[in-house]
């Protein structure tokens, strides 16, 4: 078995240092030796999204690097939506739209959805269905994500001028 | 805990070498079935079904393998990276054996047996008949048929099934991700031979089911027996592959189906014979029946049908158990009898929203040929209803513009009446002893006047802790912020056995109301104590009660609490202390939801894809407790049975190996698949729930399928096809339409 490696990246605007197996998965790192279990694991390929955090600015799916890849990295986990004890407005849309009926997919559609805003602020309703296509949701048919989008695209618009 | 799974859909299990995963450095435990023998007995699933034939639920396969994917050895080390590791230094001496890829293949008398010991692969077979059919259809004026498949299909939740058992001196804490944490524990008592009461499930947070975590699972038993066994918590989180391997899987069944009706259009009779793929196993507690038994049971359809023979064989073979998925049996009854309407529309030169008017049952209760009673149904009133919210004339008028392009607009409509809130006058399956007919609540008021009300349903993205809040503050007359709901726990609520069958609004819904109305009786009496008043003069609201028409005498929820905890200085006489209470509620037959489905879509001739243009749901589920709620299981439903027409397949190949066994072929839709989905409400209270409730988790899926195709053979019909079989993926359409295509030369 390899050594462990040492790793340092900020997480959520924190420094953090970890020792793992060069093997290990960037999801199961920030899971298991971060203990930020808000990242959720649901195919390990790369196709559900459930798994994405912000790696550099840029929506990355965790499951499909590994950690040691995030050595210096810049990562935000859903921990790190969240300011001052307030919901980041995509949060408060979920909550306001019914964009979440289990849970699961919430952590990466959020993340993903983040990203999608920061590149097309503006969207129409089908660049949000394409833009949030990046993640699997079981539950709720996403009309409810799509509409929640939306209004966030419109309350950060108005909110950033 | 990682397992080392079979990759032999049928194989007899020779030597298996453990020596080498052993000695690897974090390797805590391997273990086979043999080691497991003294300490785990099998469970079977009890049924008095004709030529039903239980199998064994273990957590490893002794002996043989019976599908890709059967767990086989476990393994526990530090991580489960190397307890990956040792799965891969086992070395297994498999001996092939013919498998069983198909319940054609497997009625074959040449064939090879799953079970040798039934001498069948015919594990069950049920009959509903009703009045006499064969005169029915030969006297009839248009008889049409059809053999229709719907193909296998995966339920999906995004998060994978995963368990984790801890032990200490009471006993064991199994966390697990399932909907029926109250069968968990039973099945885990008699099956590790431990004493119910030391046993808690607990299902935290589950990450959604739809049917497919409503049974108990070798998993969920192996991690239980390898935690004792080595005296640590031992945790199994499943990947995507095992989900698609080896959780239950849903449909693969071939019906063919012949509808008798008169000139008019009118119903004459019904005969339909079911073969059921339904894997290696009957499944605990649900037995290989479930799906099969439901498809013959709500063949009919919210329609009158005097004549009817619906037959089922629930067929072993190769591949994953078949389970409940949402809708069980529905999605595939209501594909069927849907079909065979616009079949018979389309030869009498009937509008498909005409022929579906002139059957519909209109009296109520209605008893089917399968011995359901209906309570209510508003068919009707839905069909119309969603025929103007999809522009249904419109869709006609745009149609005959576009004449023969090369995209072809269609419009399908879909009725269906569902059981609900099923109670004890329908069991499972026959002589099934699980309690699926019950389920309780107990809603307390604590001294600091807040309400906890727990239940042993398992809310796995429902919103259980929305709306049976709601329920239980209005009742009880609490502010809804003051109401706490636990559930998913089996050793903070009553007695109950999970979520599941579209029963939660109803069941739980019922019990809470039962419960917080005891609580508010006794709440009334001791304000009226308080307040020198008579108890019929009370007014509880939000929290507070007052003398009716004098709203300064007036005493806080928290007071009367305080009182009913201080004792008999504070009490009316003779009035036990406490301020909760325990109810169970029995629906006994159930109830009836209704809706009609409209899709219309767009055929692409040259691709063969499928669009989803939009989809109406008018809906009957009864009183709404919720309707942004109920909208969500709608839509999300809707969406299951997008996937289930046009996308999704588990595909078995001849030898039984998964084809599709991740999701880069096995394709649930995204949100560029998914139209906007249009839903609206009935709100007609069941005349025979507690409540008025009736239940709507499943009714999505139930009819978008059939709703679809039917849209399909629309835009197709001037081209002579008609869908029979799903999903209509692009290869089908392109098929079909190659079929019809004149030849040349």
């Amino acid at each position: 078995m390899p050594e462990p490696v040492s790793i340092s990246l900020t997480v959520n605007g924190i420094a953090r240092e970890g020792r793992c197996e060069p093997r290990k998965l960037l999801v199961d790192f920030i899971r298991e030796d971060l203990e930020l279990t808000g990242t959720h694991v649901g195919c390990e390929h790369g196709i559900c999204g459930a798994c994405t955090v912000i790696v550099n600015g840029e929506a990355a799916r965790s499951c499909l690097m590994l950690a040691v890849q995030a050595e210096g990295a810049e990562i935000l986990t859903i921990e790190g939506l969240a300011k001052d004890g307030k919901f980041h407005p995509l949060q408060e849309a979920f909550r306001q739209h019914h964009g979440l009926q289990c849970g699961f997919c919430t952590p990466g559609m959020l993340l993903t959805a983040l990203d999608f805003l920061r590149v097309n602020p503006h969207p129409t309703e089908l660049e949000i269905r394409e833009g949030i296509a990046a993640v699997l949701c079981r539950c709720t048919g996403y009309q409810g994500i799509v509409k929640a989008v939306d209004a966030a695209a419109k309350e950060l618009g108005r909110t950033t001028g | 805990m990682a397992f080392l799974r079979s990759p032999h859909a049928h194989a007899r299990i020779g030597r298996v070498d453990l020596a080498s995963a052993r000695a690897m450095p974090g390797v805590v435990t391997c273990v086979t079935a043999a080691d497991l023998r003294d300490t785990v007995r099998p469970l079977r699933a009890a049924s008095r079904m004709t030529g039903y034939h239980a199998t064994d639920l273990l957590p490893l396969a002794a002996d043989k393998v019976r599908y890709q994917g059967e767990p086989v050895v476990a393994v526990v080390a530090e991580s489960r990276y190397v307890a990956e590791d040792a799965v891969d230094a086992i070395a297994v001496e498999w001996s092939p054996l013919p498998p069983v890829p198909d319940a054609r293949a497997a009625m074959a008398a040449e064939s090879p047996l799953v079970h040798e010991e039934f001498g069948t692969n015919v594990i069950l077979t049920r009959a509903f008949r009703h009045g006499d059919v064969d005169p029915a259809l030969a006297g009839a004026a248009l008889v049409v048929r059809e053999r229709f498949r719907f193909r296998r299909h995966a339920a999906l939740p995004i998060e994978n099934r995963a368990a984790l058992a801890a032990w200490n001196a009471d006993g064991l804490t199994l966390w697990s991700s399932t909907q029926v944490p109250g069968m968990v524990r039973d099945a885990l008592a008699e099956s590790l031979a431990v004493p119910g009461h030391r046993i808690r499930v607990v299902a935290p947070d589950v990450g959604g089911g739809f049917g497919l975590k409503s049974s108990v699972y070798a998993e969920e038993i192996a991690v239980a027996a390898l935690a004792r066994r080595v005296g640590r918590p031992v945790k199994w989180i499943g990947d995507r592959r095992e989900d698609l391997l080896a959780s239950t899987q849903a449909w693969d069944e071939e019906i063919d189906a012949t509808l008798a009706l008169d000139g008019h259009g009118t119903i004459r009779g019904l005969r339909a014979s079911v073969l059921a793929d339904v894997g290696a196993y009957s499944i605990v507690p649900w037995t290989a029946s479930i799906e099969v038994i439901q498809v013959i049971s709500f063949l009919p359809g919210p329609y009158r049908v005097p004549a009817y023979l619906g037959e089922g064989a629930g067929v072993a073979t190769n591949k994953a158990p078949m389970g409940p998925y949402r809708g069980v049996g529905r999605p595939v009854a209501t594909f069927v009898m849907e079909s065979l309407l616009d079949r018979a529309a389309r030869r009498l030169g009937l509008d498909p929203r005409e022929i579906r008017r002139r059957n519909f049952i209109t009296e109520f209760p209605w008893r089917s040929p399968s011995g359901i009673v209906w309570d209510s149904g508003s068919f009707a009133e839905t069909l119309d209803e969603a025929a103007r919210l999809a522009d249904w004339d419109g869709v006609r008028a745009a149609q005959s513009l576009r004449g023969d392009a090369t995209r072809r607009l269609g419009v399908g409509v879909a009725s269906y009446v569902e059981l609900t809130g099923i109670g004890s006058a329908i069991p499972a399956s026959p002589g099934a002893d699980i309690a699926t007919g019950t389920e309780g609540a107990t809603v307390r008021v604590d001294p600091t006047g807040t309400v906890t009300a727990s239940f042993g349903l398992a809310c796995h993205g429902q919103g259980h802790e929305t709306t049976l809040a709601q329920v239980v503050a209005d009742t009880l007359g609490a502010r809804l912020d003051d109401v706490r709901v636990v559930h998913g726990d089996t050793s903070a609520g009553p007695i109950g056995t999970g979520t599941y069958a579209s029963r939660s609004a109803v069941l739980g819904g019922g019990a809470a109301i039962l419960a917080s109305r005891s609580v508010r009786e006794k709440a009334l009496a001791i304000a009226a104590h308080q307040l020198e008043a008579d108890a019929r003069d009370i007014e509880l609201q939000e929290s507070a009660a007052w003398v009716r028409g004098a709203p300064d005498r007036r005493v806080s929820l928290r007071e009367i609490a305080r009182s009913a905890y201080l004792g008999a200085r504070r009490l009316p006489k003779g009035l036990e202390p406490g301020l909760e209470a325990t109810r169970y509620y029995d629906p006994f037959f159930g109830t009836a939801s209704s809706a009609t489905h409209i899709a219309v879509v767009e055929v692409d001739l040259a691709l063969g894809a499928v669009t989803v243009l939009r989809h109406v749901v008018v809906e009957d589920c009864g009183r709404v407790i919720n309707p942004r709620i109920v909208e969500g299981q709608t839509i999300g439903g809707v969406a299951q049975g997008i996937g289930g027409a046009l996308l999704e397949e588990l595909v078995y190949d001849d030898q039984a190996q998964l084809a599709t066994g991740s999701l880069m072929d096995y394709l649930p839709p995204t949100a560029w698949e998914i139209p906007p989905i249009v839903v609206r409400h009935l709100d007609r209270p069941s005349p025979s729930t507690i409540g008025g409730f009736k239940g709507v988790g499943e009714g999505g899926t139930i009819g978008a399928p059939a709703a679809i195709a039917n849209a399909v053979s629309d835009a197709l019909g001037s081209l002579g096809v008609e869908i029979a079989e799903l999903p209509v993926t692009p290869d089908r359409i392109f098929r079909l339409l190659a079929s019809r295509a004149p030849r040349t030369g």
